[in-house]
């Protein structure tokens, strides 16, 4: 197989706070080829925006710490490069589409305004970076993401848009110009379900048209199931299983997957959804062994003493003892 | 347009904010004791003329009245006599209004530029050194008060380091400019006349500094904490994540949101100067409107007093209004009436 294009290695990433470092990320390994999509699910908290932010390294700067790790952009080491390598990463190579689109829209500049610095900064050449080509290029990035009128979204501020049309506008500055690699961080949460499902299949029909890679991070295994070719499993700061999309559902194997599983309510009914016991470990005081333990049915002295690694069972791997 | 009818509603409320700042202001020249008239004319006028005094302003009338003859001079431009200078109290607050107006307009360029720049600086560099000695500084310039600042001046600038006039208007023997608007910058810049507006505005730089240095520092705090703010949300970290450069960013992405709460308290501190210029005119031997008003209040002047608060009100009231369209202007949220 080709190299990926991003390769996250034994990434450690700690906050300060004021009761000591909360160890959020306890050494994750991840790798995008070109062209995959890949599904990062996990309950909130567990670390999935932090590991996303880090390749991007736009975490909040003077409190995240990165004790360990490397994030390896075509072999580049994403944490150790200059300035201007960076921003070349961040023009040419990695674009990334928040959670909150009202958030993540600057609400007293016009969308246009924000567009036209997005595409004017992103390294075009002189030629290119003509007022009229700017102009050109936005009103396309619009129309791809199936907003009507895109001349008159470009005067409107971010609050005259609907929470869809928010979304779809930091879809269009994300792909405005040619990136490799898409990092979507929730794009729906924030939607209801009808408009989650249309910003869903958007996403998935731009990255397969333009050929990008794309990074899904999502809460559902649903959505992980309908847009991702492989699918990470996080809990914690670990990751816990990894495999082909087909493959983790026909036979998943962490007891943590299983329990995310249990979690999703069935139309069919048969009352409430069974879930999981516990919630995510505190970061300050992280438990010893398996993070997972505490809440696991099938926990053992082992995991309390050991941290489980991942191991390869025949391209499907799991960090579990029991497995 | 919605601006429109909302800016056209805020001047009818203004209406009824000064009248009844003038029926406040009114009472309270009058209730307070001592006998105006008696006061304007000396302790050794015989009685006869003191009557007289107050006969012709209406002073042994009831307050009703005496209102009623003051509002409606007002209400056509005449503002009365002055028991002091004895000259039409307009004719006074035309002389001393520009030169406070002039100060006090100066002050505000220093208060906007510095304000954005230090509390900029001190957010860009947050927790280190340059955000150390900015604190520093507002911790200072807030705690002393611009009469303290003015003496300071004086007695470095006007004795100790000559370098920059610490008195007056003009220099001496510098020939003022045909008044045109009053202030005396901008007089002498129409007429060409720059030696002058050069002097002019050397005048100027020490008093309105000393009255400028505590909300300097006080909207630089404001600025710094709302850019320290918003440096943590989302669109910032977009943003940069596109690769937008950083001082795009600072300068622009983060400014503008970071500006709209200081921008309030910058108007009201701004109106605030007009009054608390007082003091400082009087060290600086400046003819403004603020000291005249003080004298005013001290000899009990009736009709001076009114006019001067009444002028500050309206200028307060100005502002007011002025500010709100900046934050309109800032802020499409309140421009176009979104949800906030």
């Amino acid at each position: 197989m080709s190299n990926p294009v991003l390769e996250i290695k034994n990434l450690h990433v700690w906050y300060r706070t004021y009761g000591g470092y909360s160890r959020v990320l306890d050494g994750v390994n991840l790798h995008v080829h070109k062209g995959e999509k890949v599904g990062l699910v996990g309950e909130a908290g567990c670390g999935k925006t932090t590991t996303m932010r880090s390749v991007l390294r736009i975490l909040p700067e003077g409190q995240a710490h990165i004790p360990e790790g490397q994030i390896l952009y075509h072999g580049n080491d994403i944490l150790k490069m200059k300035p201007r390598e960076l921003q070349q990463v961040r023009t040419r190579g990695i674009s990334m589409i928040f959670q909150e689109p009202a958030a993540a829209l600057n609400p007293v500049f016009t969308v246009g305004t924000q567009m036209f610095d997005v595409i004017k900064y992103s390294g075009l050449s002189k030629e290119e970076s003509r007022k009229d080509n700017i102009k050109r290029l936005a009103i396309q990035a619009i129309k791809e993401v199936y907003i009507p009128d895109p001349e008159r979204i470009l005067n409107c501020y971010p609050n005259q848009l609907s929470g869809g049309m928010k979304q779809r506008i930091c879809i269009a500055m994300a792909i405005v110009t040619p990136r490799e690699l898409l990092i979507a961080d929730e794009p729906g949460t924030s939607l209801d379900v009808t408009i989650q499902d249309q910003v869903h299949r958007l996403l998935r029909g731009l990255v397969e048209k333009k050929g990008m890679s794309l990074i899904m991070i999502t809460h559902s295994l649903g959505v992980a199931r309908e847009l991702t070719d492989r699918i990470y499993v996080m809990y914690a700061g670990n990751i816990v299983e990894v495999a082909r999309t087909s493959d983790l559902f026909a036979n998943p194997l962490h007891p943590y997957t299983l329990g995310l599983l249990s979690s999703v309510p069935k139309l069919t009914g048969g009352g409430v959804a069974e879930g999981i016991y516990g919630r995510i470990p505190d970061y300050l005081r992280p438990p010893g062994g398996c993070r997972f333990h505490p809440r696991c049915p099938r926990a053992v002295r082992r995991c309390r003493e050991e941290k489980p690694l991942l191991k390869d069972l025949g391209g499907h791997q799991v960090a579990c003892f029991q497995v | 347009m919605r601006l429109h009818s909302y800016l056209l509603r805020r001047l009818l409320l203004s209406i009824f904010v000064l009248v009844g700042l003038s029926i406040v202001i009114f009472i309270i020249a009058r209730v307070v004791p001592g006998d105006p008239a008696r006061m304007a004319l000396g302790p050794r006028a015989p009685q006869f003329a003191v009557d007289a005094l107050r006969e012709e302003m209406h002073l042994d009338k009831p307050l009703v009245t005496q209102y009623y003859y003051w509002i409606k001079g007002v209400a056509t431009g005449d503002l009365g006599k002055s028991l002091v200078t004895k000259r039409e109290v307009l004719e006074d607050i035309m002389e001393f209004l520009p030169a406070t107006m002039e100060l006090v307009m100066v002050s505000a360029i220093f208060v906007i530029v510095f304000s954005i720049l230090f509390g900029a600086l001190a957010a860009r560099y947050k927790d280190k050194w340059v955000d150390s000695v900015i604190r520093i500084m507002a911790y200072t310039g807030v705690a002393v008060p611009s009469f303290v600042l003015a003496v300071l001046f004086v007695l470095i600038f006007g004795y100790l380091w000559p370098v920059i006039p610490a008195l007056g208007r003009l220099g001496a023997g510098v020939q003022p400019p045909v008044s045109i608007t009053g202030l005396l910058t901008i007089d002498s810049l129409l007429t060409g006349d720059f030696p002058v507006f050069w002097d002019a505005l050397k005048h100027l730089f020490l008093p309105a500094l000393a009255l400028a240095i505590g909300p300097i520092f006080q909207e630089a705090r404001i600025i710094r904490s709302a850019m320290t703010d918003n440096m943590g949300k989302d669109y910032v970290a977009a943003a940069v994540g596109y690769g937008i450069p950083n001082h795009i960013i600072m300068g622009k992405y983060l400014l503008k949101p970071s500006l709209i709460p200081a921008v309030s308290v910058m108007g009201l501190d701004i109106a605030s100067l007009m009054g608390n210029a007082f003091l400082v005119e009087v060290i600086f031997n400046w003819p403004g409107i603020s000291r005249y008003g003080m004298e005013a209040m001290l000899r009990k002047d009736l009709n001076a007093i009114s006019a001067v608060i009444i002028v500050f009100g309206l200028i307060f009231v100005l502002v007011n209004i002025l500010v709100d369209l900046i934050v309109a202007y800032l802020d499409p949220r309140i421009r176009l009436g979104g949800k906030l």
